[in-house]
């Protein structure tokens, strides 16, 4: 009797895409998301998760690599740390950034004063707030792949006499290769998804911080067909992301 | 100094130390025995410079692989040593042919050079038919002799063998066993194991070790047939009581005399008294006779040991009694025995055995 539950979750995940697409305004699609306002909160927000997921990829896969073979203390408390954002309200997230980086957080003004330099309200925020929301999937991701792939692979390599960077290059990095996809992928699709961290941190201002959940968000009150018409570009992108980054194993490897 | 491998290893892991010292001339194959937790693996790794052992000396072939004193840990990619583990742990994302060149290739070898050589060694191991397969797709037997030829293509000065049969099959452990030992053969090896036929077929000499220390080591058949150590006794088969040497006898631990055939006993030294299974005979009343030896113990437990049945007593000691005899008696777990030896079955001999036992063959005896 597992069937009856299992449809009802299914369905929801379903139905709600298949009314979005029953819903939507085919006849002017493609006038609605080529419009101004929509092309260039697309355009703003393929260029800032792109962004984002490099610095997660820069600054995420070091920090899953000790997180997965590091031998300092306090390295599990480290691990739930790094799941914060993941549970974290994005909102809160954005607030936190705010409280932080803000002119009157102590690292904003700090910046403020040395630098003149002001981060909220701009794109460098949306790439942060992104960042900050992503960043698990891509460590947690990795971390996995570097725990399965396991030492023992670069061991017994070292004893067949490869050079620790011979084991980085032709042993290690193979092995987590697909774990680093997925977890690129992954959180290219959250940085894209991003909407309460932006809206806090960075704003709605079209062209600088308008990314394009704030557009159908905003869309909404003014035009629901254009906003629905965008949704299905999200819906779409998301179905790439899933089939390109559907995290898979090498065989012999689980 | 001197050809071969002379490795002193001391690794402190919170309650458990490994204090070992252990040597292998040049041609010979050493097995490592022990229960789990007695500090083999610890060993290999020490020596294969996959750990660091906390004071040691690692010589080879007249190369200083490790040394604390002098700070010396080379790294082990450049120790020309080959490790054949308990799994094959074969690359996944290579081809079986890579992974038996993935040594070659790694010292610097041209990839159809380094193929070439792969190619020879998964012949030796009989797996050329393998060759295209990714490692997924083979057997647990099948995977090990390629990981047997991948160790043999990096062409390493000593091969260390980590239960290398434990994982397999029961079908498949004796054809890897036979392949082992005719690889072996002109090879210096170090096979750690707890199983007493891979010391007989694979090595020249045992060394037992218990608790993270040496207890016993020597030639093969010697430590077979005349046991100093529980765990040596146990995997031959035998009883073996320790104690003192006595006039014609063994004061055991426990305070019962043993007579039996002494050699070279010193009195008051520490001793073994050891004796078959097959020579115990038991009984269910106190003995009425005269016997040589006697020992009241309990059943632990019956099991079938061929056509026989194995009595455990509760002290340690077996018996081997027919099935017969077993219905007869109304043997059953608890109840109350009395062994019974025959003095001219046991063997009483010194528990440390003369240093001039105890040194490398010079030369293979045979097997």
């Amino acid at each position: 009797m597992l069937w009856l539950p299992a449809l009802v979750a299914l369905g929801l995940i379903v139905l709600p895409v298949i009314g979005l697409v029953v819903r939507a305004p085919w006849s002017r699609f493609g006038a609605l998301v080529t419009s101004e306002s929509a092309l260039s909160a697309l355009g703003l927000s393929l260029r800032t998760a792109t962004v984002s997921t490099l610095l997660c990829v820069m600054f995420g896969g070091p920090l899953a690599v000790v997180l997965a073979r590091g031998a300092v203390p306090g390295l599990r408390f480290l691990r739930s740390v790094v799941l914060l954002p993941l549970v974290l309200p994005p909102v809160v997230g954005g607030l936190a950034l705010l409280y932080l980086l803000g002119i009157s957080g102590f690292a904003g003004y700090a910046l403020d004063v040395a630098f003149g330099v002001r981060v909220p309200f701009t794109t460098a925020a949306v790439v942060l707030a992104q960042t900050f929301v992503a960043m698990p999937f891509l460590v947690v991701s990795l971390e996995g792949a570097l725990r399965t792939g396991g030492e023992r692979y670069e061991s017994i390599a070292a004893t067949l006499g490869a050079t620790p960077l011979t084991v980085l290059r032709r042993i290690t990095v193979p092995l987590v290769l697909p774990g680093l996809g997925s977890g690129t992928v992954l959180s290219f699709a959250r940085c894209l998804g991003e909407f309460g961290a932006t809206i806090a941190f960075a704003g709605s201002l079209q062209g600088v911080t308008r990314t394009l959940p704030l557009e159908i968000y905003l869309e909404r009150e003014v035009d629901p067909d254009g906003a629905i018409a965008l949704s299905l570009v999200l819906v779409v992108v998301a179905i790439v992301v899933i089939v390109v980054g559907r995290p898979r194993s090498l065989p012999g490897l689980r | 100094m001197s050809a071969g491998l002379y490795a002193e290893v001391v690794v402190r892991r919170g309650e458990f130390t490994l204090d070992a010292t252990v040597r292998v001339a040049p041609g010979e194959v050493v097995a490592v025995l022990g229960r789990n937790g007695s500090g083999k693996s610890t060993l290999l790794a020490a020596i294969a410079g996959l750990l660091r052992p906390d004071r040691g000396r690692i010589v080879l072939d007249d190369r200083v692989l490790t040394d604390t004193a002098a700070g010396l840990a080379l790294a082990p990619h450049r120790r020309r040593i080959g490790l054949l583990a308990q799994q094959p742990l074969l690359f996944p994302h290579l081809s079986v042919l890579d992974n038996v060149a993935f040594g070659p290739r790694a010292v610097g070898t041209r990839r159809r050079a380094a193929r070439d050589v792969a190619r020879h060694h998964l012949a030796e191991v009989d797996a050329t038919q393998f060759a295209r397969r990714r490692p997924g797709r083979l057997s647990g037997g099948q995977a090990q002799r390629v990981a047997l030829a991948r160790a043999l293509a990096s062409d390493p000065e000593l091969l260390l063998l980590d239960e290398p049969l434990s994982a397999l099959d029961v079908e498949f452990a004796p054809a890897l066993r036979s392949l082992l030992q005719k690889v072996l053969a002109d090879r210096i090896a170090l096979v750690v194991s707890h199983q007493v036929i891979d010391a007989l077929v694979l090595a020249d000499r045992v060394v037992v070790l218990e608790g993270g220390r040496v207890v016993e080591q020597g030639r093969t058949r010697e430590v077979l047939s005349r046991p100093r150590s529980a765990f040596a006794a146990r995997l031959a088969g035998l009883n073996l009581v320790s104690g003192t040497a006595t006039e014609g006898g063994l004061g055991a631990d426990d305070g019962t005399e043993l007579a039996g055939l002494t050699d070279s006993t010193v009195l008051g030294a520490p001793a073994v008294a050891v004796f078959t299974p097959a020579a115990v005979a038991v009984q269910v009343h106190p003995p009425t006779g005269n016997p040589d030896n006697v020992i009241a113990d309990r059943v632990a437990a019956l099991e079938p040991n061929g056509t026989m049945v194995r009595v455990r007593g509760a002290a340690g000691l077996a018996a081997d009694i027919t099935p017969a005899a077993a219905v007869e008696l109304g043997l059953r777990s608890g109840c109350a025995v009395w062994l019974e030896v025959k003095a001219a079955e046991v063997a009483i001999y010194p528990m440390h055995v003369a240093a001039s036992d105890i040194n490398p063959t010079q030369d293979r005896n045979p097997r």
